[in-house]
């Protein structure tokens, strides 16, 4: 059975294809004359500059952490290049209507119509294709709401004093290695802001794109809901199949003040290499947000399916008392993908709530580990955690590991921790088959049943999006 | 008899792991018939269910099985359920999260396919099943919740018979439906059975007690041992079985 399985496990990529444009890339190699050349071309202020070159400076004294349950050769840093543009004008296209059309035929072909008549359904898209946005939609209907959607490009030119507030403030420059690169090379991302008492009218969404080759790409996004507001943010990433592996170090910060609740999702499709485990995105990224006044509430949602390794903890900081922090998370790998992903709570206002919802999916010859941090400090009174970690094997060559972690300093928290780990078992599937469902059938059926919890978390269109990904995932896992 | 029989097993032998568990089984069911088998524990006759089934632990040696007179071996698991083989599972399995609804209607919706009929519409799959819920003393939540999720061991058995229902096969096999079983629950089980019962559809039931034939009765009674019928005959068997013990036969 195991060989059967295997087969079907054999999956195609669909967003792999190449998109041909004009670009402009920098000559790979890192330096403090790239991440003044990166600035320049972004005709940042000076005080942007030198919050890049502060955390370079840092960077050149970190070293890539070794502890995760994840195996590569060490990245060469100098092999990449760190900043990329599609060839259209001088900066940024001013509007979608500059934007290369073989950009838009590329988002297309992804799903992503940008163009505002194409309506998508009442959610707003910003682009990021390489290192540039390329355009957001929605922004003169959303500007009636007072919410501030653009890239982070922008927002640093226009809006520099929230930036200067809260850039860093969540995940500071020095939090950790691929957090220092980001903040010195970082090229574009989103920006968000919820004045107060708004719920922003509608779902924003970003959507990451890597098309060149041995580009790396670092986005960095920021959102703030103040107070008394409410957002729900997707966002979505591919990239083209090549047998290079490309890096993506990402930082997103999240600030919820009072009352204010972000709900982030993520559905992470990068390129996961192909059967030989050649290829494919290495995904390292920093996912923080801190609810930082009293009531608030952040929530993230991930469906991962795809890179070659995935490093990750979108965390939440419970400083806010009575706030409530959650991580829903389903992570699949296949064929050779690794992951080590997971959540850290950290508990420091009163009666602060954290859920922790994992599921991990392993197939073919992959590994698949959660690892997680509840820490309740002393003052957080009656502060609460509920953890669940499920792991299903497919197949019998995959692994799945857990390792969470729980630092109570705090004897009147209550903490509970589940676990399980099961197997799509042959009698399952032998049920399935003899009521006349076949096979592949039969796995996507189970899986998503295994991760149903965490897709009921998801907006409802993105839930559909992604049990369809999970079926093209799992594409010949048993046959 | 004139009839073209429904399923035609000739001289099957099959193993699990190089033990011989059928050691040269012969049995032919026409249309309608209801036939039972029964025989001490280890005697096999859940491995024919199985086999007939293609569960694929098993390993057929020689003999052949002709069913609607095409080559069963021939047919995947899911192919032979789309013809009209029905396992009612001794033990069925949970698979949770899926719920039993949406595993109800992709089962039907692929058997339905197989026929040339058209898939059925969500409102009118639900109000099939809501009825056949109610036949089997179900209730409705029933559907809602995870495919043998939690279910009692009645209602495992009932859940089968469900599906039984829905798919109209053309071959069930009942494998030990009654263990487990108290006598209401039995009864009911029963009562879901004989209500399938046609001139075109044929049981095998796999028992190991003559308890469950005072429900379903059957026109023919099977006794194997060791891997073979060792003797064949009709509903008074059973009951001469109960009287004086496998060892009788053996």
């Amino acid at each position: 059975m195991s060989d059967e399985i295997e087969s079907l496990i054999r999956r195609e990529y669909e967003a792999g294809f190449v998109t041909n444009i004009e670009s402009e890339t920098l000559p790979p190699g890192l330096n403090e004359d790239v991440i003044r050349i990166i600035s320049a071309k972004k005709n940042e202020p000076e005080w942007m500059l030198q919050w890049r070159l502060e955390a370079y400076r840092k960077w050149c004294d970190m070293e890539a952490p070794q502890w995760a349950h994840l195996q590569h050769p060490p990245v060469d840093f100098n092999a990449i290049s760190y900043y990329s543009s599609p060839k259209s004008k001088d900066d940024a296209p001013k509007s979608l209507d500059e934007v290369d059309p073989e950009i838009l035929e590329t988002f297309e072909k992804l799903g992503i119509p940008l163009h505002e008549r194409a309506k998508l359904a009442g959610v707003a898209v910003d682009a990021v294709f390489d290192s540039v946005s390329i355009g957001t939609t929605y922004k003169d209907e959303l500007a009636k709401a007072g919410v501030i959607f653009c890239s982070i490009s922008e927002a640093i030119k226009d809006y520099p004093d929230l930036i200067q507030k809260y850039l860093g403030s969540v995940v500071p420059q020095q939090d950790n290695f691929y957090a220092a690169l980001n903040s010195a090379v970082f090229s574009d991302g989103s920006f968000v802001y919820i004045p107060k008492n708004t719920r922003c009218p509608m779902e924003l969404s970003t959507y990451f794109r890597i098309n060149e080759l041995n580009t790396g790409q670092f986005e960095r996004t920021l959102i703030v809901a103040d107070e008394g507001s409410y957002v729900s943010y997707l966002e979505g990433c591919t990239a083209p199949m090549r047998d290079e592996n490309q890096l993506h170090a990402a930082v997103v910060e999240l600030v919820a003040l009072g009352d204010a609740e972000i709900k982030y999702s993520t559905v992470q499709n990068w390129y996961p290499g192909d059967e030989n485990g050649k290829g494919g995105i290495y995904n390292f990224v920093t996912k923080r947000g801190v609810c930082d006044g009293a009531n608030s509430k952040i929530s993230w949602t991930q469906v991962e399916t795809g890179s070659a390794i995935t490093w990750k903890y979108p965390s939440v900081i419970l400083r806010g008392d009575n706030s409530i922090g959650e991580f829903y998370s389903v992570a699949l790998t296949n064929g050779y993908q690794q992951a080590d992903t997971g959540t850290k709570m950290i508990h420091l206002g009163k009666n602060t709530k954290s859920t922790i919802v994992s599921k991990g999916i392993s197939a073919g010859r992959s590994q698949n580990a959660y690892r997680g941090l509840v820490r309740i400090s002393p003052r957080a009174e009656g502060a609460r955690n509920y953890t669940q970690c499920d792991s299903l094997l497919i197949g019998d060559q995959c692994g799945a590991h857990t390792f969470p972690y729980i630092e109570n300093k705090n004897p009147d928290a209550i903490l509970e921790h589940e676990a399980t780990t099961s197997k799509v078992s042959d009698d399952q599937l032998f049920l399935c088959r003899q009521r006349g469902i076949d096979e592949e059938k039969a796995v996507s059926m189970i899986v998503n049943g295994f991760c149903k919890e965490v897709f009921k978390e998801l907006p409802m269109e993105f839930a559909v999006e992604a049990g369809k990904l999970l079926e093209v995932s799992l594409e010949g896992a048993v046959g | 008899m004139s009839k073209t029989p429904l399923l035609e097993v000739k001289d099957l032998v099959a193993e699990v792991d190089g033990k011989t568990i059928l050691n040269g089984i012969s049995l032919t069911v026409n249309p309608g018939e209801v036939h039972a088998i029964m025989g001490p524990n280890g005697s096999g006759k859940s491995t024919l269910a199985n086999v007939l089934a293609g569960r694929d632990d098993y390993e057929v040696v020689s003999g052949s099985v002709r069913f609607k007179g095409q080559d069963l071996f021939e047919l995947e698991p899911e192919e032979r359920a789309r013809e009209g083989v029905f396992l009612a599972f001794q033990y069925p399995v949970e698979i949770p999260g899926v719920s039993n609804m949406q595993f109800l209607k992709a089962s039907v919706d692929a058997v339905r396919k197989h026929r040339g009929q058209e898939e059925l519409d969500a409102p009118s799959f639900m109000k099939l099943a809501r009825e056949h819920c109610k036949e089997l003393k179900l209730k409705p939540e029933f559907l809602k919740r995870g495919v043998n999720e939690g279910f009692s061991g009645g209602e495992k058995k009932r859940n089968e018979i469900l599906q039984m229902a829905l798919l109209e096969p053309s071959l069930a096999l009942l494998d030990e439906t009654d263990s487990g079983l108290d006598i209401d629950a039995l009864q009911v089980a029963a009562e879901g059975v004989n209500a399938l019962r046609n001139p075109e559809r044929s049981f095998i039931v796999v028992t190991h007690y003559q308890r469950l034939l005072n429900y379903i009765v059957p026109d023919y009674v099977h006794v194997l041992a060791g891997g073979k019928i060792v003797k064949s005959g009709g509903r008074e068997l059973a009951l001469e079985l109960e009287e004086k013990g496998y060892s009788w036969i053996q």
